[in-house]
């Protein structure tokens, strides 16, 4: 087992910004001099499809997918991705999920459902689990696309870093007329997370 | 300095560094982006997008010739349609370094089939090598030309949608320093291929393979790492790195260089352990070859199959089977309902307009490759075949000579699909004359692969504005007697002339004329709402599959849904305030003026 390895599985659905917060979460790996790799798939998954990035750090990373049940982080988007994802999640991994739902619409025509209560799926599971309002703090703040940064910011004290190098990949890879309100949002996202490690 | 890049980012950056001249390709995922990335960052190279595969080869068949050293870039499917060059330039081979990627898709995350084309370079008999991470993906453009160059070969790198599209960290380094700019050399006996020459060149290819067999023997690309293990395994390309992941001290034979394989050195390896374990992802390509070479005690695919993606769990579960590991790690939390959610096409995007009409007319539609293969997903469901690149049209002509056009058959492919390879099929409806109606879904862009141009488009890859394809006048060119165009998103008016063009005796042609919604710019008009009061739960705006438009809470008497619109997603395209009957849907300005 490479204990030394943090991976972080990130789901959502394609346009909800899947691929920046892998790409933050690499950066702050860099900046603090670790190796990393991250693997998701293009093509037609951009389309309306599932998007799921894997994010692993350490030492010495191989393989850029995270084996079946070794997520020690999960982070999803969208509330039935994250019960989907859960395949992934190591016994003692967590698993941080936003309340936003996405219906596809193949489901409007009843071929397919969508599950009545994602979040309390995911709780009979297990008793690891945040799940964060996150779809209303990013309409809150004016984009509902910062949903992946809200997130990225209750992940960040069990994925680890200083808050300056977060801020320092948000400053980096986002444009700049975005910055300061990623700043923002990742700001409430750490306040909320403190108020959950404080219960 | 480090960077975090894509293998894709990584090979652009590799033929920066390896004095690259010239670099071509048509889109297709996972390749895409190497080219992409070339014009973005290092402008000082010559790139462009050819109409399709075969033209991109022969392009860089020019520019090696010419002397310049070259980068070719295709998906798997691609190297189909430039096989032609490829088999021949095997022959004739190389004056200045000569790379093609061969992006393979194991698992089809977006391709038609999983072909291995590992085994195109043994068909053609030109090394390949294969890259395991982003790092090497660089280093091996560079080494991929100067062993071209050494051998007088084309090379192949073979990556697959892993490596392509996985970051790791990169190092970079600076721009070899190349002598002078070769030139031409007009060699007859070794560039025109005629019978007599290409005799001459066969038996050189055979030499060359004899020569390229010595030389992998020592290459630093195929290593050994060593721990001391009785069990040896032998993997490359992304294989490698799940190895790894699974069992980290356990001797491990790694290939680079996949083309000719490092036989003598691999039985050396073989000898040395008791138990030999061959892990590679489809076909069985290294085994066979390794195999048929008399070390009959090596396993490999028995323990892995032959589909899709491998993965480090895959290769745990194989390695268990094969005895080399005790247990594989368990799934705690399986979930074994997954919820799908298959692509579909984007709000307001005008393909939706059209597939809307062809399955309302319940007309045969062969199909082709790019976004609007979609509109074979349910609701619409109004797209019947797809094979590859341009089979459209032929597939229809085919069909129609068989059964007859009375139930009226419809070919749909794209404007860059069109170009691509399509052509060839117009003309010989139009030859043979054939009863069927050609639509072009023109929607300006290559969309499927993230909005390239091409020459319909009037911009090159590096930006430049250029001459565009007038589709109307090459339709009439060809000899096609009706061309009609419409849009697609006017419902009235695509249900008339498709009705008017499937009836009319002998080939037709059917342009549409709505831009892609997203690309170059994306179009966001204002949005529309569902009076409730007014649906009667129809279902007719569901069933043109629209991602914008939801149901809705309140139900109807009959207990069925009524429909609402999602603001922020709608386009504005108005193609479901045009089927809805009751009128129920209507500019939510204007709904809000109501109220």
């Amino acid at each position: 087992m490479d204990n030394s390895i943090k991976n972080i599985l990130i789901a959502g659905v394609g346009g909800q910004g899947v691929l920046l917060a892998s790409e933050l979460l690499s950066e702050v790996a860099i900046i603090s001099g670790l190796d990393v790799k991250k693997s998701e798939v293009h093509g037609m998954s951009q389309r309306g499809g599932v998007v799921t990035s894997h994010v692993r750090i350490g030492r010495k990373v191989y393989s850029p997918i995270i084996p079946y049940g070794r997520a020690d982080i999960i982070l999803s988007f969208e509330q039935a991705e994250g019960l989907g994802a859960l395949d992934w999640l190591a016994p003692e991994g967590k698993i941080i999920v936003s309340s936003t739902i996405l219906v596809p619409p193949s489901a409007n025509l009843g071929k397919l459902k969508y599950p009545d209560d994602p979040i309390a799926e995911i709780k009979k599971k297990t008793d690891n689990v945040i799940a964060v309002d996150a779809d209303r703090m990013a309409r809150d703040l004016g984009n509902i696309r910062l949903v992946n940064t809200i997130l990225l910011a209750v992940g960040s004290p069990f994925i680890g870093f200083e808050r300056s190098v977060w801020e320092e990949a948000i400053k980096k890879l986002v444009k700049p007329q975005y910055v300061d309100i990623n700043l923002t949002a990742f700001a409430q996202g750490c306040e909320l997370a403190n108020s959950k490690a404080g219960v | 300095m480090k960077k975090l890049l894509s293998g894709n980012e990584a090979v652009a950056r590799g033929a920066y560094e390896a004095g690259v001249k010239l670099a071509a390709a048509y889109p297709g995922t996972p390749s895409t982006e190497i080219l992409e990335n070339i014009a973005a960052h290092y402008p000082s190279l010559y790139a462009e997008w050819s109409p399709n595969e075969k033209v991109a080869f022969e392009v860089g068949i020019g520019a090696s010739l010419g002397g310049g050293r070259t980068l070719v870039t295709m998906k798997h499917v691609g190297v189909n349609v430039a096989a032609d060059p490829l088999m021949t330039f095997a022959y004739t081979g190389v004056n200045a370094g000569f790379v093609f990627v061969s992006a393979d898709d194991p698992s089809m995350h977006s391709s038609q089939n999983e072909q291995d084309n590992r085994y195109y370079a043994k068909f053609a008999q030109i090394p390949f090598l294969e890259p395991s991470d982003s790092q090497e993906s660089k280093e091996m453009v560079l080494q991929s030309l100067e062993i071209s160059e050494k051998f007088d070969s084309p090379v192949m790198l073979r990556m697959t949608t892993r490596i392509s599209h996985s970051k790791g960290i990169v190092d970079m380094a600076d721009p070899v320093k190349l002598d002078e700019q070769k030139q031409f050399d007009r060699d007859l006996a070794k560039y025109v291929m005629l019978p007599g020459h290409a005799r001459a060149r066969h038996h050189a290819v055979l030499e060359r393979t004899t020569a390229l067999a010595e030389y992998v023997e020592n290459s630093p690309l195929n290593s050994v790492e060593e721990y001391g293990t009785d069990v040896g395994i032998i993997t490359g390309g992304i294989a490698y790195q799940y190895v790894k992941d699974v069992v980290p001290e356990t001797d491990v034979f790694k290939i680079g260089i996949g083309f000719p394989l490092p036989l003598k050195k691999i039985k050396a390896f073989v000898e040395s352990h008791k138990q030999v374990i061959i892990v590679e992802e489809l076909e069985p390509y290294y085994e066979e070859i390794i195999r048929a070479a008399g070390m009959i005690s090596v396993e490999g695919k028995k323990y892995f199959g032959r589909e899709g993606e491998l993965s480090p769990y895959r290769v745990a579960v194989g390695l268990k089977e094969a005895g080399v590991v005790d247990e594989v790690p368990e799934i705690t939390f399986k979930e074994a309902e997954l919820f799908p959610r298959p692509p579909i096409l984007c709000p307001g995007c005008p393909h939706r307009g059209l597939f809307t009409v062809l399955k309302k007319q319940k007309l045969t539609v062969t199909g082709d490759i790019g976004c609007y293969t979609l509109g074979t997903l349910e609701p619409l469901a109004a797209l019947h075949t797809c094979i590859c690149m341009g089979a459209s049209i032929g597939n229809a002509i085919g069909m129609e000579k068989v059964n007859g056009s009375e139930k009226g058959i419809v070919a749909v492919l794209g404007d860059s699909t069109f170009l691509h390879s399509g052509l060839s099929g117009l003309m010989d409806a139009v030859y043979n004359q054939s009863n069927i109606t050609v639509i072009i879904a023109d929607n300006r862009i290559t969309a499927m692969t993230g909005g390239q141009q091409h020459p319909g488009t009037g911009y090159t890859l590096m930006g430049k504005k250029t001459k565009s394809v007038d589709f109307v006048e090459l339709c009439k060119a060809l000899g096609v007697e009706s061309i009609r165009t419409l849009d697609p998103l006017n419902y009235e008016e695509t249900m008339k002339i498709v009705k008017e063009e499937v009836e009319r005796p002998g080939p037709s042609v059917i342009i549409t004329t709505q831009p892609c919604v997203l690309m170059p710019k994306r179009i966001m008009d204002m949005p529309y709402e569902v009076i409730l009061d007014e649906c009667n739960g129809c279902s007719a705006c569901f069933r043109i599959g629209c991602p914008a438009i939801l149901p809705s809470k309140e139900l109807t008497e009959k207990k069925r849904p009524k429909a609402e619109i999602d603001p922020a997603l709608c386009t504005g395209c108005t193609l479901c305030a045009q089927v809805c009957k009751p009128e129920a849907i209507v500019l939510k300005q204007a709904a809000e003026m109501v109220k």
